[in-house]
């Protein structure tokens, strides 16, 4: 415990403070309480047709695809079209989200398999927790329901939103996650993902794939 | 000892870097940047405020460090990692191998980090039989060719495509020797395929973060590629290695910089993957590391606290200072000798490394003041830099003929009648001998600037005689 002794004591020498100053501690324990949100962009804001409107343009600018379905029920079928038009596998891998796991899937010749990727898989389904309009940006939660190596070890991954999850900021993100899983815990994993994998590592010429998915395809549900 | 320094000889680097030519065509690159920032910036109006607010989040958070750095570690143990604390670098890098030791690692994969260059990690691994495999494209290149990164988020700025693939066809025998690498797609094919292995097979897997959240115990890490989240999620042990001042007190903190890191770096709104890790993996978790340790590393910036480099430790790392420093594009980033470069660099080294060994980097600047405009956390570069020379001053770490020149020049500015009087008769004599050309193509002392290029000759009198004539007219 030494070097942790040493370093807080270099820290406070520096800062000509004891740690035990009851204004100081006050005002840490406020903020982080508190949890002030600074600058919020208006580009985000707005009713749902608005913050919509808006994901589907940002995710479009991150180079993400995306397609609109009435219904949970559609879902399968779209995603079997977007994989028989860009002559992909018809094989999906995906969680036990229960709001995935209920859609009609043997309405379509998709081979459907569970569990979190090993690296074999060419195509993953993932349900988001949320999606933020301001950078057409999706919120994953990792769990049994959305495994993380869903999110990067595939070439394709495909992202179920559903309307109701499309918020502003990610201000709002974490907001619902303090509802979840309780003030001052979070989840083990929280991607933020926007768009498809890239680098320009080689003289900054953009490239798609580089470690992660190639193609990121985003399946908007109830807002059409 | 931290990672090698040949910043002692900047000078001799600087030469050898402005006579590269390959280096000056790779550098051509490096000019993207500039207008990419501009452009994001231009898309959100709330871009200066939220310059303010992230200053403003560091500034607080420095100033409570010992109390958020409590707060923080009470999290990370409550969700089921370990806080290590690392004095200096040699400390970090035992931990480290510790760590690797205990669990019997062969081999550790890498997201990218600039702390792990800072105390030299691979070196360490690599002195112990334990591969240690960079996953950044980038930085798998300058691993290849082992180099130090030139920039600190496009390691491999330097390096040109024809570079990459000989860099390649030497490194991976295995593959077919008549295999076609001409297009850069097919040279980040060949990486993707290699390192997907990598990846599989490491026992450990370590990070940097961008972001230490103290709300909730949370590292950060933000990439574009994905490489961090397959380092962090497939082996067994994630170890994320960071220094103090990465701590921000909240989440919606983090939001607020997040929003000034990629516009500033790439010109994206957000990069790709931004990732929160908090623990190891939970009951019921199908995957990701079953043990999180964080390494916090102090290295030199608890001493910067509440002194005039204080402000230095707000750096976010985005890399908009070098991308728009006429300086740091001439001679690129291995000039500079250390692990940071670019105006950001020339600020942190000296502090980190010692004035002694650092102390000429802050002398590699035009003052023009553009690191500081663009500066997402409102870093006063240019002011910190001059802290410098005068410490070198005051030191007498500055060559002989440089404090020779500031002797002369003070001996006369501290006599403003001598000074007029000689600054006119210099005046005269410049116009007179410059009159037939208008310029000189070499004069005494100034050979150094005439050598690259002509000096304007004197057009008349002195600026102070003509301010003199001027407002005496207006008056």
């Amino acid at each position: 415990m030494s070097a942790r002794r040493d370093i807080f004591a270099a820290v406070r020498r520096s800062l000509h403070v004891s740690g035990d100053e009851a204004p100081r501690r006050a005002a840490v324990a406020a903020r982080l309480a508190g949890a002030p949100a600074g600058i919020i962009p208006q580009r985000g804001q707005g009713d749902l047709a608005a913050r919509i409107a808006t994901f589907k343009a940002e995710a479009a600018r991150a180079a993400a695809t995306l397609a609109e379905v009435a219904s949970a029920s559609d879902a399968p079928g779209e995603i079997a079209r977007y994989l028989r038009e860009g002559n992909m596998p018809a094989s999906v891998r995906m969680g036990a989200d229960a709001r995935l796991k209920a859609m009609p899937w043997d309405e379509t010749s998709l081979d459907i398999s569970s569990g979190p990727s090993d690296g074999h898989d060419l195509n993953a389904v993932s349900r988001a927790f949320a999606a933020v309009a301001e950078t057409g940006t999706l919120a994953l939660v990792s769990g049994p329901d959305n495994p993380t190596t869903l999110n990067f070890l595939p070439d394709n991954h495909i992202v179920v939103v559903f309307a109701e999850d499309v918020v502003g900021d990610y201000e709002s993100v974490f907001a619902r996650l303090r509802t979840a899983f309780g003030a001052g815990a979070a989840p083990r994993t929280l991607n933020f993902i926007t768009g498809p994998s890239r680098s320009a590592d080689i003289e900054q010429t953009l490239l798609f794939g580089a470690h992660g998915p190639r193609r990121l395809h985003i399946v908007l549900v109830g807002a059409a | 000892m931290n990672a090698i320094v040949t910043t002692p000889q900047f000078k001799d680097n600087v030469h050898e870097a402005l006579t590269d030519a390959r280096l000056q065509r790779a550098m051509h690159h490096a000019q993207n940047f500039v207008p990419r920032r501009a452009a994001a910036v231009e898309r959100l109006p709330e871009f200066e405020a939220l310059r303010d607010s992230a200053r403003d989040i560091k500034n607080h958070t420095l100033a409570h460090l010992d109390l958020y750095l409590e707060a923080y570690e009470r999290k990370v143990n409550e969700s089921g990692g370990q806080v290590h604390y690392a004095r200096d670098a040699a400390e970090a890098r035992e931990i480290f191998l510790g760590l690797c030791k205990a669990r019997g690692a062969k081999a550790v994969t890498k997201g990218k980090s600039m702390i792990s260059e800072e105390i030299g990690l691979n070196a360490a691994l690599e002195a112990n039989g334990i591969a240690a495999i960079e996953t950044d494209l980038g930085e798998y290149i300058i691993q290849l060719r082992g180099e130090a990164p030139s920039h600190i988020i496009a390691p491999a700025i330097h390096v040109t495509r024809d570079d990459v693939e000989a860099d390649f066809r030497k490194a991976h025998r295995d593959l077919p020797a008549n295999r076609d690498l001409t297009e850069p797609e097919q040279l980040l094919a060949e990486a993707r395929g290699i390192l997907r292995d990598k990846f599989l097979t490491a026992d450990i897997g370590v990070t940097g973060a961008n972001f230490l959240i103290a709300e909730t115990g949370t590292s950060v890490i933000v990439t574009n590629e994905g490489n961090g989240d397959l380092t962090q999620i497939l082996p067994k042990v994630h170890v994320v290695i960071a220094s103090l001042e990465k701590l921000v007190p909240t989440l919606n903190d983090a939001a607020q910089l997040l929003r000034v890191l990629a516009r500033s770096a790439t010109g994206q709104d957000m990069s790709v993957y931004t990732t929160l890790s908090t623990g190891p993996r939970r009951a019921g978790d199908p995957d990701g590391p079953e043990e999180y340790h964080v390494i916090l590393l102090d290295n030199g910036r608890s001493s910067m606290l509440g002194g005039e480099f204080e402000d230095m430790l707000r750096c976010i790392r985005c890399g908009a200072c070098m991308n728009h420093c006429p300086v740091y594009q001439s001679v690129g980033g291995h000039a500079y000798g250390w692990v940071y470069p670019g105006p950001m660099g020339a600020v942190l080294t000296p502090s980190l490394i010692g004035v002694a060994e650092g102390g000429q980097l802050p002398n590699a600047s035009t003052f023009c003041g553009r690191c500081e405009q663009v500066c997402p956390m409102r870093i006063p570069l240019p002011k910190m830099m001059r802290h410098w020379r005068e410490r070198e001053f005051e030191r007498h770490l500055s060559p002989a003929p440089a404090r020779y020149g500031l002797g002369v020049w003070a001996f006369f500015a501290e006599r403003p009648t001598l000074y007029r009087f000689a600054t006119d008769l210099a005046m005269r004599a410049m116009t007179l001998a410059g009159r037939s050309k208008g310029r000189f193509s070499w004069l005494p002392l100034a050979g150094g600037w005439t050598k690259y290029r002509d000096l304007t000759a004197p057009q008349g009198a002195t600026f102070q005689s003509q301010w003199r004539a001027k407002s005496g007219a207006v008056k």
